[in-house]
């Protein structure tokens, strides 16, 4: 099988996050692999390994579209068990919207499966920066794939995989013919920690750098140019203060009702 | 005036309030059509007249919901190209975002998720980064599409009814072939407490529970309150999955937000942290969540819950 999962290199949420410059793109200092992705590599491996790993030929793709730093996403992948890294860099993508991110990475899919096709495009849930779980969908409509967001389990069966889905009030199995774009949540695996061993291995995986050019994309369509929303402003809202803390003196339930009535919520 | 296009999926026997507020934010924007999915009945034909439809339109295909997304985004962008919409609003669930996303590529239109409110101009806001920016975003395409959190607009019927024509739109033929089918469906059982999502008031509760939500339940329930956990309570197994509040579970924004036995890490305060009044209960004076607590308590909420819920009770009468 051919893998290909999505790493994006995020803002880490232990700290203030921040938006810079002119688009209020995210200030992408102390970023890291994001955690969401994890759950998509590990369900690669899982697929991989099941298959016989990469002795059998199977492969996990490890693919990070954002500046320099991103490559540390891929480092991550790889140390983590991918079986190479792709790390899609180039100035103009700067500042990408959903829409001009997904042109590119729809770009670069078809670009790695000139060779061998790919069977199975694995993605997070959502990026834990622009929260807006769009690019999975739209990948999937530019590419022209069958989408399973969401999945909590998948398998996958000869051609076909099937995975579940759960929504507030069902849950669902579906199905899909591959090659697909499937999403996974948090619910799907454990994801593993980068042991001693891959750490080591990583260090002799490719990591291939692809600019605009090599993926055939016109600067023009992507980044602040290609994008086809624009945010106008932002403004940080003043961060929560504590308000009065109290210990329990065995009437703080009474003294509880009293703060709501007096902020009227009761 | 600009043409509105707001996307109606399964109403049932009447409209939900949230599909009301779609319908009155989209008049404040221009002519509005409806693009429904599911059965039309008597009932929503009125509602829809009342708030001020011109137009209503349904799919030529009756198995949309067989499939993911894929042919409602298909049968949406031929609705749009038939209203010759400027603007498409749908909701902001995770089948809306997924339905704009596809529609978007389709529509060469840009999209924008989360907004609570949309100016004349098409301005949309929305808040980012776990509730620490607000923005104010716009397409720069000719069409917009936009998912609209619920909560956020007052419904109002229209000055004037309208008496709305009905459309046939034709889905594209080969809007099923490359999507994910539907095998098995099942239907949850409804709690019979509000929905979390728009619950004025959210009571929750983590791993300090311990196994035991009957505080947090009799809590919510004097209150009229939804309940709401961590994830530590949910991969335990003590609640469903679906009461998880936190970055990868549901984004609240109620009037008051009750926290109990939580320790308020930062993927917890990803969801909960744009709630206009906060309450903590936690034995441990140390915990993140007194932070960003309005009101904290320490100490153990087996003996806090039960007495602020009697206390309740006894005021209600
Ligand atoms: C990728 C990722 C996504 C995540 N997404 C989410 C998410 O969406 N939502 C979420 O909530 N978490 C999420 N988490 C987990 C999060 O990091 C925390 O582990 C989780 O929120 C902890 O839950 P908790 O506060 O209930 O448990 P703990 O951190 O164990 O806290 C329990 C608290 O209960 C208190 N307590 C114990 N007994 C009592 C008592 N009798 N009375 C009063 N207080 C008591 C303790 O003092 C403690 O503060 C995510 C983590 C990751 C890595």
């Amino acid at each position: 099988m051919k893998i290909i999962v999505l790493v994006k290199h995020v803002p880490d949420a232990q700290f203030d996050r921040h938006l810079n410059g002119e688009g209020y793109t995210t200030d992408r200092s102390e970023s890291i692999l994001s955690e969401l992705d994890e759950y998509a590599l590990e369900a690669a491996l899982q697929l991989a390994e099941a298959r016989g790993g990469s002795k059998a030929g199977n492969q996990v793709i490890a693919l990070s579209m954002g500046p320099s730093g991103a490559v540390n996403a891929v480092k991550k992948s790889l140390q983590m068990g991918a079986t190479e890294g792709v790390h899609l860099t180039d100035d103009a993508l700067a500042g990408s919207d959903a829409a001009a991110t997904s042109l590119a990475i729809a770009a670069a899919i078809r670009h790695l499966g000139a060779d061998a096709p790919v069977d199975l495009v694995l993605t997070g849930m959502a990026s834990t920066d622009g929260e807006t779980s769009l690019v999975p969908a739209q990948l999937a409509e530019r590419l022209g794939l069958p989408q399973v967001t969401f999945a909590s389990s998948l398998e996958v069966d000869g051609g076909r995989l099937t995975a579940r889905r759960d929504a507030d009030t069902y849950s669902e199995t579906v199905e899909a013919p591959l090659p697909a774009v499937v999403s996974v949540t948090d619910q799907i695996n454990e994801p593993r920690y980068p042991n001693f061993k891959g750490i080591i291995a990583a260090k002799r995986k490719t990591i291939t750098t692809l600019s605009l050019s090599d993926i055939g994309v016109d600067p023009a369509q992507v980044g602040h140019a290609g994008s086809w929303t624009r945010v106008t402003s932002a403004e940080e809202r003043p961060p929560r203060t504590a308000g009065t803390i109290i210990t329990d003196e065995g009437d703080a339930g009474i003294k509880l009702v009293d703060f709501l009535a007096a902020q009227k919520l009761l | 005036m600009a043409n509105v296009l707001v996307f109606i999926d399964n109403p049932g026997d009447a409209l939900k309030k949230s599909n009301l507020e779609l319908l009155t934010l989209g008049r404040s924007l221009g002519e509005t059509a409806v693009a429904l999915n599911g059965e039309l009945h008597d009932g929503v034909a009125a509602t829809l007249a009342e708030y001020g439809a011109g137009k209503i339109l349904r799919p030529s295909a009756q198995d949309l919901d067989d499939y993911l997304v894929a042919p409602k985004a298909a049968y949406l962008a031929a609705a749009a190209a038939e209203t010759g919409a400027g603007t498409v609003l749908l909701d902001n669930s995770p089948e809306g975002k997924e339905i704009a996303a596809r529609l978007g590529v389709r529509l060469n239109a840009g999209v924008i998720t989360d907004v609570v409110a949309v100016d004349a101009d098409g301005t949309a806001h929305k808040s980012v980064l776990a509730g620490s920016y607000n923005t104010a975003a716009k397409a720069t395409t000719a069409v917009s599409v936009l998912t609209v959190k619920a909560n956020n607009v007052t419904p109002e019927p229209s000055a004037v009814p309208s008496a709305p024509e009905t459309v046939i739109v034709e889905v594209p033929a080969d809007s099923t072939a490359a999507a994910a089918r539907v095998t098995e469906r099942r239907q949850k059982v409804a709690s019979g407490r509000p929905d979390l999502t728009d619950a004025r008031i959210v009571v929750a509760g983590g791993r300090g529970l311990d196994g035991d939500f009957g505080p947090v339940e009799q809590l919510a329930d004097a209150l009229g309150a939804a309940v709401g956990a961590s994830r530590a309570a949910t991969d335990a197994g003590w609640i469903s999955h679906d009461a998880q509040v936190g970055q990868t579970g549901k984004t609240v924004s109620p009037q008051l937000y009750i926290s109990a036995g939580i320790s308020g890490a930062i993927q917890q305060k990803a969801g909960m942290q744009t709630a206009k009044v906060i309450v903590a209960v936690n034995k441990d004076a140390e915990s993140p969540v007194f932070e960003i607590a309005d009101f904290g308590i320490i100490g153990d909420l087996f003996d806090v819950l039960p007495q602020a819920t009697e206390e309740i009770k006894r005021r209600k009468g």
